[in-house]
């Protein structure tokens, strides 16, 4: 049954335009859903309407089935994990797990047994007994997952939970929040701005911007055949290559021009027109060569250790990122000779995915000198 | 209250870094005069307010405890020494026995009364309602007004004729009151003058108290299934337990010092009702020229104001901190 959506739309004034409009998506059981866009789009707003603790405008919410719109939090039958953690800083560790319970009036013995398996699950038993300002931030992070844990909630949601941890300890928390939810067998609903969480954790991510659904599907259908040119743009570190261009060529071998440099050959013509193609950093190589010749110079380059960022200008102030794997010895200001590999996608001008091409070595994606 | 924590602990490290700061300077003379300048400029800075305070607080504290244990004459000049003679039978007269306990009741109406309007005002401004904004500059108000102001305007609301309660008691049909010439009312009345008037700087604090508790505290707790009742008893009231904390001591404090509202309400009667202690240690110096017992008088108020603020501390702080 899981959680539908249906045109969920939320405004704050009549006078201004939604923060959201019409999200439609439906949410299975057991999964783990990523809502991901860029800080403003409306996500944690999206999950607050989910959860109660914001009215829904217009739409309508189901839960296993029931509207639940207007529904009060409490009797939505759901947990919740906050950006802030939410802990209440004059209750121990075990009696912030236990505060929901109590508040319902939970029998006390079954509550000790719910908090009992809670905190052993997220290895703070010996912690129990201890404030929350005298727990790292990684182990606070726990207690609220233990808190949600506790609730025995199928339906669990998250708001930017690790964005408050450092680098090292976000990688290993998105790993066991992953495992919690899987062991648990949770519907979880997970809001991030970050597209490493949701790439390595979602089993479907929707992306928001500008109010709207851009996207939803499986990460790797994401990275693989974005839906649009934001989409291509937010997933994918370093960021994509959106290039400009124009049908040129015959109708027996039509191409895209995106500069002077680089054209792309087509397998069938396009309507006469301006496109956009994005091409991802890893798909573009470059190779150094003499002073007058090749068709871009290097403006800077970021070794990395396993791969090299190299940012160069075309000869008409087009400016690409290209990844080459490995240590690549490129000097500033470089001459080199920047071709294409693929895959590309292009974008027609509704900035709707039309066409992609695949396969690391097509031929056909080459650069033109 | 967290942030006090790290505060201390920086100044320890500052004032043991000294010595170790010391090889810095290169020639022990030069490290001399430093010392001798620090202590030379600690003096200066110190200098006025010592003085200040040693005219206007220390000496006249130790020249009341002096007097306190003699007795004077009509200038207030010490005449005979008495011992603890003067505590001795204060504490067995009745009139002051009776003073003590006016003032209990004066002091912990008004405290807990305050704490209590105090926070549900703030709590009232905490919603978000349209217009708000216009109470939560009412509420405060109060602050701005000065105690004289106050109490001629409280005089007239309890004016037996004109007053603004009476006119109120009357329309309903009832009898009306005597306030400030019955000795029971007269107390109602210097209570919630008080109260009105601690009322505004009261519920500032609560109001940002209340502000200042998380909204994910409540989300969390509404997510939770807690009542709105059971967020108030489980997370407001804890949250705010240091400001209510507080509020507690400076309210007493300031309540057990009550002195121009009595003058200009009731000086302290009707039949010494709200002969409150601060009260009646101003008439028996300046009124009755008793010196000396106003000196014991007010070494006594002193202890138990001071008794009460340690105990306040020693039972709440524990409860209050998280």
């Amino acid at each position: 049954m899981g959680i539908e959506l249906q045109g969920i739309t939320k405004t704050y004034d009549s006078k201004q335009a939604p923060v959201l409009s019409d999200i439609n998506a439906e949410i299975q059981d057991g999964e783990l859903f990523v809502i991901v866009g860029p800080s403003g789009c409306g996500k944690s707003t999206l999950l607050r309407m989910i959860a109660g603790i914001i009215p829904i405008s217009a739409g309508v919410l189901k839960i296993n089935g029931q509207v639940m719109n207007g529904v009060s939090p409490k009797d939505r039958n759901l947990s919740m994990v906050f950006q802030s953690y939410a802990l209440y800083p004059f209750l121990t560790v075990a009696d912030n797990v236990a505060f929901g319970l109590k508040a319902r009036k939970m029998a006390p013995a079954e509550i000790e047994q719910r908090v009992n398996d809670a905190l052993s699950m997220v290895d703070l038993t010996e912690y129990r007994d201890r404030k929350p300002r005298a727990l790292s931030g990684g182990q606070r992070q726990r207690v609220a997952l233990a808190r949600a844990i506790a609730s025995d909630s199928k339906i669990c949601l998250m708001d930017e939970p690790l964005s408050n941890l450092d680098a090292q300890l976000r990688v290993q928390m998105r790993a066991e929040i992953r495992e919690l939810q899987r062991k648990l067998n949770l519907t979880l609903i997970y809001v991030t701005h970050d597209q490493t969480e949701a790439m390595t954790m979602a089993d479907h991510v929707m992306v928001l911007h500008d109010q709207q659904v851009q996207q939803i599907a499986s990460p790797l259908t994401i990275y693989n055949q974005p839906a649009n040119s934001f989409v291509a743009q937010f997933f994918g570190t370093p960021q994509i290559n959106l290039l400009t261009a124009n049908t040129a060529g015959t109708q027996a071998s039509p191409r895209l021009t995106m500069t002077n440099e680089l054209q792309l050959d087509l397998d069938k013509p396009l309507a006469a027109g301006t496109y956009t193609v994005g091409i991802r950093p890893n798909a573009l190589s470059c190779r150094p060569v003499a002073d007058d010749d090749g068709n871009a110079t290097v403006i800077n380059v970021e070794t990395l250790g396993d791969q090299t960022i190299i940012e160069a200008v075309l000869d008409d102030d087009t400016e690409v990122r290209i990844v080459e794997a490995g240590q690549v010895h490129v000097a500033l200001a470089q001459r080199v000779l920047v071709t294409a590999l693929g895959p590309a996608f292009i974008f027609d001008e509704t900035d709707t995915l039309i066409a992609e091409k695949r396969g690391l070595q097509d031929a056909r994606v080459v650069a033109v000198n | 209250m967290l942030e006090s924590l790290p505060s201390t602990k920086k100044t320890q490290p500052t004032s043991s870094h000294e010595p170790q700061a010391q090889p810095q300077v290169k020639s022990p003379v030069a490290s001399f005069e430093l010392r001798k300048n620090d202590k030379y400029y600690a003096w200066l800075f110190l200098g006025p307010s010592l003085l200040l305070l040693s005219i206007f607080v220390f000496y006249p504290m130790l020249r009341t405890l002096y007097l306190s244990l003699f007795l004077t004459d009509n200038f207030g000049e010490p005449t005979v020494f008495v011992g603890l003679q003067n505590y001795l039978h204060l504490l067995k007269s009745a009139p002051y026995l009776a003073s003590l306990k006016a003032t209990t009741t004066y002091v912990v109406g008004v405290a807990s009364l305050t704490i209590v309007f105090g926070l549900l005002l703030a709590a009232m401004a905490n919603q978000k309602l349209r217009g708000i904004e216009f109470f939560r500059t009412i509420f405060t108000a109060t602050m701005g007004v000065s105690v004289s102001v106050s109490a001629i305007f409280w005089l007239f609301m309890f004016n037996p004729t004109i007053g603004v309660l009476n006119q109120v008691i009357m329309f309903f049909g009832h009898q009306p009151i005597a306030w400030l010439t019955t000795p029971g009312w007269a107390m109602v009345a210097v209570i919630v003058t008080s109260v009105w008037m601690h009322l505004g700087f009261t519920f500032l604090l609560f109001f940002g108290a209340l502000q200042s508790v998380p909204k994910s505290l409540y989300d969390a707790a509404d997510v939770a299934g807690a009542s709105s009742r059971y967020q108030f008893w489980h997370i407001t009231l804890p949250m705010i337990s240091p400001t209510m904390f507080f509020v507690a001591v400076i309210t007493l404090i300031s309540a057990f010092k009550s002195f121009g509202l009595i003058d200009l309400m009731t000086a302290g009667g009707p039949t010494n009702a709200t002969n409150l202690l601060v009260y009646r240690i101003y008439k028996d110096a300046f009124m009755n020229g008793n010196y000396a017992q106003a000196s014991t008088e007010s070494i006594i108020l002193a202890i138990i104001i001071a008794l009460i603020t340690l105990i306040q501390f020693k039972l709440l702080a524990k409860r209050v901190n998280y």
